[in-house]
């Protein structure tokens, strides 16, 4: 057998790894002051009580502590992150009026072509604002609102929007809702209008490439009784030898007997601290789906969390995260069971890879009115090689006798048996580990629509090229 | 004899500090197909794991030529890339790998690169030999599947991927009469319209009934100890092996 040993840094990520020249967009001064806070709130024209939602938020951030239980982010210094970087371009719902280089962007990340063939509407951010923001005419016509957050805020949804905005994240929560809050920029806001089935996805893109700056994204999503929507969100950056920081906020309502699925196929570069935060609100016989796939970012805190509000509620969570290289990622999930009859049912799964540390953290929580509630989580780990790390951290808080819970939690290694019954049909030994993996994630690119199956099976071949021989 | 495409001389093979092989010697011909027979740890799937290339199997010394060129040199992706093929005895359970992703991977890899749709019509078409439901190419790869299922699966890959010499390592045993049958119209299949050689490891007689056996070798201890035409096979088991295990 051969023993070829070709062991690479980094794997090769061209069509993320492209850097932009950024030297005509407009940069607020890095760091984080109450000036450069009112700065951002007078460029985006706030209205008066954002302004000073995010003056209050400032103060929250300074008071807050940096967590202390996860990865470390002694790589973060907030006094080197641009907040806010603008884009050369106006927001346009043409992709021909979009700048030539932003636009290569996004076409070489197959943006455009996927609007085409399979999307319902598509917004595109790059740095802090959104350059593109599209729908389809019958979806429009439908009644539904798939908008830009700082139009959104001043249009016709503005008071839904002010009873609604932090307060499924509120500021108090941790240090980096505070920080989202004081800062935040671009997103997307999405009305459903009752009744209203929107059959084929909306996406958006959050594209961060400006050197040393962050991304604060709000996505806001109400979904009305008896409405469904699928919401697919992608993220990537250019590597720099510099942190970056992504600290978004997704907001979730689901209604009566309505249903979300929400998915992220999300491939930051590996200097970026991805400090993500998602919830989402499910009323009486709503059902919330999340589809996650985390492959970049060098630390990240992710764990998307579901109250269960309304009886008979449901949500259903598959996740995977692989971390290869000099990544720690934090992830799992969290669910607080509050009506009767409400189910979970989560499935997460990691991937660890040359000294990659993945923790896979997962929170049931059963309150004392919860009768009825079921859930079962099922955590498996793959790991690569012996240098790589991966914990499972589950905690079940159940507070009533009549519910149901299992937790699963295993761990495996890809076998070389396996290895070889492949190899003896012609597949290298990368190729036959690539396709054990794909297999291990099967269930997750099961969920997703086809082009964005297609793109987490790159994404894992990516990963798992240069594995040691 | 036709054109050589293997050739086995002298080879010896350990497990570990074990000494399995001890001298063993084959040709195998273009088209031809040859049984290999032998008591219980004889050798017969060691010579099968040594041929693909199995890491435990080290060869201490010989030779194995196969097309020309030395095999023992190649990876076992090589070696099924130059026309080897292997059997497996008890295929691996593959978790969410599709058998026709699977199939269809190992085609491309072998240079046979379909398209999804023409990889679909000829997968059914080899499927229909083998009484396989179409739905097996839907499924996860031996995950659950019964010993006949991959014992056919097995042979269904075999049709797929069309080798020059195929070593079929006890595909019959643990089958029931119908599955050998339908096993051995799949070699049969294989063997005239691809033509290329065999080798079958086996117990039994079953599975050769539908196929010419062009020559018959006896395994014992690691040699070959005695070799004949298809009268062989008739002749081992009316009397078993009993004549060629040295007291």
């Amino acid at each position: 057998m051969s023993e070829e040993k070709t062991y690479v840094e980094d794997i090769n990520r061209t069509i993320y790894d492209v850097i932009d020249d950024d030297s005509d967009a407009f940069k607020l001064e890095e760091g984080l002051s109450e000036d450069i806070v009112l700065q951002i709130s007078k460029e985006k024209d706030d209205p008066d009580w954002m302004r000073d939602f995010r003056l209050k938020c400032l103060k929250i951030y300074n008071e807050l502590e940096i967590p202390n239980w996860g990865p470390g982010v002694d790589g973060l210094d907030m006094d080197h992150i641009y907040t806010y970087v603008r884009p050369n371009a106006k927001m346009s719902n043409t992709w021909d009026d979009v700048p030539e280089e932003i636009k290569n962007t996004f076409e070489r990340l197959g943006i455009p072509q996927a609007e085409r063939t399979s999307l319902a509407g598509v917004g595109a951010q790059y740095d802090s604002e959104l350059v593109y923001h599209n729908m389809q005419k019958q979806v429009e016509d439908q009644g539904v609102v798939y908008c830009d957050f700082e139009s959104a805020i001043k249009g016709e949804y503005s008071e839904m929007i002010r009873e609604r905005f932090m307060k499924l994240l509120p500021p108090t929560d941790h240090k980096y809702n505070a920080l989202h809050g004081a800062v935040w920029s671009g997103g997307s806001f999405v009305y459903v209008p009752k009744g209203v089935k929107v059959s084929v996805p909306l996406q958006s893109y959050f594209r961060l490439n400006a050197k040393g700056a962050g991304q604060f994204e709000h996505t806001l999503i109400i979904v009305e009784e008896g409405a469904s929507l699928h919401f697919i969100e992608g993220c990537s950056a250019p590597k720099y030898n510099v942190a970056n920081l992504h600290s978004g906020s997704v907001e979730l309502f689901v209604a009566k007997n309505a249903k979300l699925r929400y998915s992220t196929i999300e491939s930051w570069s590996k200097n970026m601290y991805n400090l993500n935060s998602k919830r989402a609100l499910v009323e009486e016989g709503g059902r919330m789906e999340w589809v996650s796939g985390s492959f970049g970012s060098h630390v990240s805190y992710l764990y998307p969390s579901t109250i269960l509000k309304g009886d008979n509620s449901s949500m259903e969570y598959t996740g995977i995260a692989f971390a290869n290289t000099g990544q720690n990622l934090d992830t799992g999930m969290k669910v607080m069971h509050l009506g009767k009859n409400t189910s979970s049912v989560v499935s997460t799964k990691s991937i660890s890879k040359g000294g990659g540390i993945n923790t896979t953290r997962t929170s049931v929580q059963v309150m004392p009115d919860a009768q009825g509630a079921k859930s079962i989580v099922s955590c498996e780990s793959l790991m690569l090689d012996s240098l790589s790390k991966s914990d499972t951290i589950p905690v079940m808080d159940i507070r009533t006798d009549d519910a149901d819970v299992g937790h699963e939690a295993t761990i495996g290694s890809i076998s070389d048996e396996a290895v070889f019954y492949m190899m003896s049909r012609g597949l290298s030994e990368e190729d036959a580990r690539a396709l054990i993996v794909s297999g291990f994630a099967d269930n997750v690119s099961r969920e997703l629509p086809m082009e964005y199956a297609a793109e987490m099976n790159n994404l894992i071949k990516l990963e798992m090229k240069g594995t040691i021989g | 004899m036709s054109q050589e495409i293997l050739n086995i001389e002298k080879l010896c093979v350990s497990i570990g500090e074990k000494e399995i092989l001890k001298g063993l010697d084959l040709k195998i011909g273009e088209g031809e197909t040859h049984v290999i027979m032998g008591p219980n740890g004889a050798g017969k799937s060691t010579l099968g794991n040594t041929l693909m290339g199995k890491e435990e199997y080290e060869v201490t010394s010989g030779k194995v030529t196969f097309l020309g060129e030395d095999l023992l040199e190649m990876g076992t992706d090589e070696r099924a890339k130059k026309g080897l093929f292997m059997t497996f005895q008890n295929p691996i359970e593959v978790p969410g790998v599709r058998v026709s992703e699977f199939i269809r991977n190992s085609c491309e890899a072998l240079g046979n690169k379909m398209s999804l749709w023409n990889f679909k019509e000829t997968a059914l078409e080899q499927m229909k030999v083998l009484n396989m439901d179409p739905s097996y190419l839907d499924r996860e790869l031996n995950l659950g599947f019964s010993g006949g299922e991959k014992k056919k699966a097995e042979i269904f890959q075999l049709l797929m991927l069309k080798p020059r010499l195929a070593i079929l390592d006890e595909t019959d045993s643990g089958l029931d009469v119908d599955a050998v049958r339908t096993v051995s119209e799949g070699v049969r299949v294989y063997h005239e319209r691809v033509g290329g050689s065999l080798i079958i490891i086996t117990h039994s007689t079953k599975i050769l009934e539908s196929l010419d056996v062009d020559r018959v070798h006896v395994i014992c201890d690691g040699r070959v100890v005695a070799e004949g035409d298809r009268k062989l096979v008739d002749e081992i088991n009316a009397n078993g092996f009993e004549k060629y295990i040295k007291a």
